[in-house]
């Protein structure tokens, strides 16, 4: 018998595309299409493909490299607070991606729009103790708003956008990625980044209820004694403009948290002060007098709030915000109104009435110059010859004309320089709040410098704070970013040793922290400096730093056992708040 | 996502600690158990029950998660659990508002039933179901709630229970009317991805690493 063979036909296989990217290429293609001109970082074992794909990238691709990964996730921050777009910072694998951590807690707290890439051993490696392996993905799983770990490059353009839709919209936050090195290795086929605008699983912001406007007009309107509280969510939401539009319109006196402050001009007529525990007497005593009260775009932290059961009882509450799990979380609100304040202001401003509420706002006027006699005044103009940090900042802000972007590090000089600092923009005054995480003001102020390079940026630091992130002073020496350094030295962890002074007898444990010279630090890393300790010199030293064309350390040696009032006293009500030690009794 | 704002007059029956079980429709996403189950113990809440697995979409995933906390406790931590990127939706309910199940095996030496009628009799009366019968053991299974599940363990406890094990809890909402075709209509709208493990963990040996 004959066998046939049988001849096969050849099969057509499909063309292979060409494979032109590596996941390296890719990150770096996806930045450019989000607009991403600046990253900040530091490199490692576990990123260097992708480092290796950005040396061919920097013509398009500003990379600042920081000395720690954790000044490299505040500048970042500072970037993002100060231009308003999204932060990215890199960082590799174990000890890199840990030192992320701190930043991610205060972006995530204090809602800051940043994209982490990490660098990951390699997919095959994953939970092997391997070197510079951690499980980053679980780490900061409670510190981000979204996280993922990519272990295949095909993922990558998908990933990556998710993580620059989720990290910008609705509720701003950190998001971190993780790409195991096998990816960053990876060739594919990258036939373009395209841009995410709708996660099926993800709603941003809601479809506004126009009831629940109209029942906040309601009440506005028959308000005898309003009150708008305000806070980052204006500025984050960019509605500075519709914000101010509505209380123009309705008359309403309005106090802001540190995250909102700048959001209207701080001379602006219908603004108030600050609220707070270190705030404005006014604006937290008028709280629990207020009939109407409107929260726009905070989130009644306790700082704000005092104690819970004694704030705005007597009040009907309205709150504007976009996070639907921020409402009736600490506060109860009458009239929640739920949406993107850039939606529902015009909204709210077309159905108020046009007022003036004159003898409401003479009551904030009245605390006001109270509060002038009795701390403001002697704070702002001493006599006697220690320097306080608050005649610092009245120097600063007449030489800078209001225009400065002022980053404040964590404690006394914090309170003092929101307290007292005048702003005429928006993004003008960062700080960190929600996490009060110490060693943020160097590394953000730098980021700041980058994000907003058309204003003077000046860090205000203390004697503390300075020391935790000081080596970021070597970012300054190589990149040469236009920061002054202000340090406002008073020898002390001075918030600390206040909490010991008021509570704790004066038994000043471990508040005593000794300081280099700075100046001759700062003149080690090639920035020149001075440093006063006598009013006759302070305001030739201050403009000597603005003027310097370049970076500046100032040191400025203030009062050493100096307290910040007014204080409302941790556990007691808003209304408590004292003027002074003589007050706490 | 729709929302429920409380108002204040019901501020008070929210304060007493009771038995909720919070259904959640999630996406099948790898390490989305942990970011639930880290907002209930960062307020170290103890979960008492949990079960996941998919819906009847393959793509669309149910947690049920049972807890005693007061119900203002239990709205914050709902919220917080549904503001999370991959999950969908979260119901939260009392055990009136649902209708529960839990399921447990028993090991129990074969001798034991064989010989004594009152075990026999004792399985009987719970609606025990035999699983699998050797020479040496066999396995039943009881379907129904936490006291009845209980009782037949202690029950058998002086007989020679070997083994006994607990599943988590599944519940049917009573006022869940469309949720099926709402499930069925959003995959449907917009259809999941497909989940992307680590395709690498077997390949460890053959790969040269630096």
């Amino acid at each position: 018998m004959e066998k046939t063979i049988e001849k096969a036909e050849p099969q057509i296989q499909p063309a292979e595309e060409p494979k032109t990217h590596t996941g390296g290429q890719v990150v770096l293609e996806a930045f450019l299409d989000e607009g991403v001109t600046t990253i900040f970082g530091y490199p490692g074992g576990a990123i260097m493909p992708i480092y290796d794909a950005l040396y061919d990238y920097t013509d398009r691709l500003q990379h600042i490299l920081v000395r720690h990964e954790q000044g490299g996730i505040h500048a970042a921050q500072g970037f993002a607070r100060a231009s308003g777009k999204t932060g990215v910072v890199f960082a590799t694998s174990g000890p890199g991606a840990t030192n992320l951590v701190t930043g991610l807690a205060d972006a995530m707290i204090d809602s800051t729009p940043l994209v982490c890439i990490t660098g990951q051993v390699f997919a095959h490696l994953l939970g092997t103790d391997a070197f510079q392996e951690t499980d980053v993905i679980n780490i900061t799983t409670p510190v981000t708003k979204w996280n993922y770990q990519v272990t295949d490059a095909e993922e990558l353009p998908v990933v990556l956008a998710k993580a620059f839709h989720i990290a910008g919209t609705g509720r701003p936050g950190p998001v971190l990625i993780d790409i195991t090195k096998n990816a960053q290795l990876q060739k594919i086929a990258f036939k373009g980044y395209q841009k995410c605008n709708f996660i099926r699983s993800y709603r941003p912001k809601p479809v506004v209820r126009p009831e629940f406007i109209a029942e906040a007009a309601r009440l506005i309107n028959a308000a005898e004694r309003p009150f708008v509280v305000f806070g980052q969510g204006v500025i984050l939401g960019k509605a500075e403009e519709e914000f101010k539009a509505f209380i123009e319109k309705a008359g309403i006196p309005a106090a802001w948290t540190i995250m909102g402050m700048s959001a209207i001009p701080t001379d602006h007529p219908l603004g108030v002060g600050m609220v707070g525990m270190h705030g404005n007497y006014g604006p937290n005593r008028l709280t629990n007098e207020c009939d109407v009260l409107i929260a726009i775009g905070m989130r009644f932290d306790d700082r704000v709030t005092g104690r819970l059961d004694m704030y705005a009882k007597q009040a009907k509450v309205i709150h504007l915000d976009i996070d639907p799990a921020e409402i009736d979380k600490n506060v109860k609100a009458d009239v929640p109104v739920w949406g993107d304040c850039k939606e529902t202001l015009p909204l709210l401003t077309a159905l108020v009435d046009k007022k003036v509420h004159a003898a409401w706002h003479r009551k904030f006027t009245d605390c006001q110059k109270r509060e002038e006699e009795k701390v403001i005044y002697n704070e702002l103009n001493p006599t006697d010859e220690v320097l306080t940090m608050g005649e610092v900042i009245r120097i600063l802000n007449e030489l800078t004309k209001n225009e400065a972007i002022i980053v404040t590090d964590v404690g006394q000089h914090q309170m003092v320089a929101c307290r007292y600092a005048q702003y005429n923009h928006s993004k003008s005054n960062i700080t960190s709040g929600g996490l009060g995480t110490m060693g943020y003001a160097l590394p953000a102020a730098i980021g700041a410098s980058y994000g907003d390079p058309s204003r003077p940026t000046v860090a205000i630091i203390g004697d503390g704070g300075i020391q935790m992130t000081i080596q970021e002073l070597g970012t300054i020496m190589q990149f040469k970013p236009n920061v002054k350094i202000l340090i406002l030295n008073n020898c002390f962890l001075g918030m600390v040793r206040q909490w010991q002074q008021l509570f704790h007898e004066k038994r000043y444990s471990f508040v005593n922290i000794e300081s280099p010279d700075y100046v001759q630090v700062a003149k080690g890393y090639g920035i020149p400096g001075d440093s006063v300790s006598q009013r006759e010199y302070l305001t030739d030293a201050l403009k000597t730093m603005l003027n310097h064309p370049g970076s500046y350390l100032l040191e400025v040696m203030v009062g050493k056992e100096n307290n910040v009032f007014p204080m409302v006293p941790q556990g007691k009500s808003v209304s408590d708040i004292v003027l002074s030690r003589e007050e706490m009794g | 996502m729709v929302l429920l704002f409380q108002d204040k007059r019901t501020l008070n029956i929210k304060k007493m600690k009771k038995e909720f079980t919070i259904s959640v429709y999630t996406e099948n996403h790898v390490g989305l158990i942990t970011r639930i189950a880290i907002i209930f113990s960062r307020r170290k809440i103890n979960i008492e029950s949990i079960n996941a697995g998919p819906s009847e979409v393959e793509s669309i995933h149910r947690f049920t998660i049972v807890i005693t906390e007061t119900e203002d406790v239990v709205q914050k931590v709902a919220r917080q659990i549904e503001k999370q990127i991959d999950v969908l939706k979260v119901y939260y309910n009392t055990d009136d508002e649902i209708v529960w199940q839990e399921m447990a095996m028993y090991k129990v030496p074969t001798k034991v039933i064989a010989e004594q009628v009152k075990v026999e009799r004792l399985l009987r009366q719970f609606g025990a179901n035999t699983v699998v019968i050797r020479n040496d053991y066999t396995v039943f299974e009881t379907t129904g709630h936490r006291e009845e599940i209980d009782a037949l363990a202690d029950a058998l406890q002086p007989w020679g229970l070997i083994e006994f094990v607990r599943s988590g809890r599944i519940a049917i909402i009573k006022a869940s009317e469309g949720i099926h075709n709402a499930v069925l209509e959003f995959e449907a709208s917009k259809p999941g991805e497909p989940v992307v493990e680590n395709e690498f963990l077997d390949k460890r040996d053959g790969v040269f690493t630096m």
